[in-house]
């Protein structure tokens, strides 16, 4: 498989906090991958750099074989922390706005999504439960035909059964040779979709592996080794 | 179909396990042909390459085959079944066998206390069955 995303010795300061210090990784395609790291330790400002959003003061990034730009965010789709949709937007109006910005946009697997919640496409996102407009917000991301997806804390403020419905909308509605990177600090309820984990702390990249690979060597959860290896 | 895992064993060995137990209880029939890998991952909420692992594996024990375009399907070789059926139950006697020694039994102790499980178990079964019966003549 080739490599689908690239890091090299990336350097990122806030003020004089060093929220990546030296990080370099690399991923192909076709996987699932765990971005988990305690809080503060960089995930985040790796999201966000990948994204596009924000400059790293040294290295290398490269996406699909690009530096970040216009063809990196051709083929990446970006979940932030946050919603970003203006209040008084309604539903309808996000989805003609992805149809525009983005040309691997499906409307009909976006429709087809909020039909099966029964999210109606004139409600605006003032009227929605945080819950649901998260949910929204994931569905229009999943419905672009991307590379790379890059969620970060997907499941952070919804119930466990919208967390189900979530992960399900996420192993759904991806390509296969397109790799899904998820950041979260909820290990338990993702582990079991991940191909890979990556352990992040302090800016670095403590450990990257197959997640069966460490159940099996750790004979733990994922989760379980978390708590041992980030252990205050 | 229900699916449950457990984080400290690599989900595709959890998988392969659950998967016998479904075709050993008759979940899925001999011949049947299985969803795709992306419906069974999204079913049991794995990861698809995961899912993929395990049938492969499965493959490659004989309890699957494939056929190139139309897909994936229950073995129906009786001999391989049969073999698959004897590991469960030899599983479950290791199983008790492993929890007996633990509480200091001895293997004629163990006999002793399962054989009376056992006879209970079967008076259980007929009274079930005769109130059973009891109630389909009272209904007629």
């Amino acid at each position: 498989m080739s490599t689908l995303m690239e890091c090299r010795d990336l350097y990122k300061k806030y003020g004089k906090k060093k929220a990546l210090n030296g990080l370099s990784l690399e991923l192909e395609g076709g996987k699932i991958i765990g971005l988990l790291g305690p809080n503060g330790s960089g995930k985040t400002t790796l999201i966000k750099i990948l994204s596009g959003l924000l400059r790293q003061d040294g290295g290398i990034v490269r996406v699909g074989g690009n530096p970040i730009g216009i063809e990196s965010k051709n083929i990446i789709s970006y979940l932030p922390e946050r919603t970003y949709f203006p209040t008084r937007m309604r539903v309808r109006e996000a989805i003609s706005f992805f149809q525009d910005f983005y040309q691997d946009f499906e409307v009909s697997r976006a429709e087809d999504m909020l039909n099966m919640l029964g999210i109606d496409k004139n409600m605006r996102f003032k009227e929605m439960s945080k819950g649901t407009r998260e949910k929204v917000q994931l569905i229009m991301v999943m419905s672009r035909d991307a590379r790379l997806y890059l969620l970060d804390e997907p499941i952070g403020g919804v119930d466990p059964a919208a967390r189900d419905y979530i992960l399900k909308t996420i192993l759904g509605n991806y390509k296969e040779d397109a790799s899904i990177i998820i950041s979260t600090h909820l290990i338990a309820d993702i582990e079991n979709i991940l191909d890979d984990i990556i352990f992040i702390r302090e800016g670095q990249i403590v450990l990257h592996q197959m997640a069966d690979n460490v159940r099996q060597e750790y004979g733990k959860s994922i989760d379980g080794v978390f708590r041992e290896v980030f252990a205050c | 179909m229900k699916w449950k895992f457990t984080g400290d064993i690599p989900i595709y060995l959890q998988i392969m396990e659950q998967m016998k137990e479904q075709i050993a209880t008759g979940t899925w029939k001999p011949g049947e042909k299985l969803p795709s890998v992306r419906e069974l991952a999204v079913q049991a909420g794995v990861n698809p390459n995961t899912m993929q692992k395990a049938l492969a594996e499965l493959e490659r024990e004989g309890m699957l085959y494939s056929q190139r375009t139309a897909g994936r399907f229950v073995s129906e070789n009786e001999e391989e079944m049969n073999r698959m059926q004897e590991r469960l139950v030899q599983q479950q006697l290791e199983g008790f066998a492993e929890g007996m020694r633990k509480l200091g039994y001895e293997p004629r102790e163990a006999l002793a206390v399962f054989e009376a499980y056992c006879s209970r178990w079967e008076e259980t079964a007929e009274r079930r069955r005769n109130e059973y019966i009891n109630g389909m003549q009272g209904s007629l």
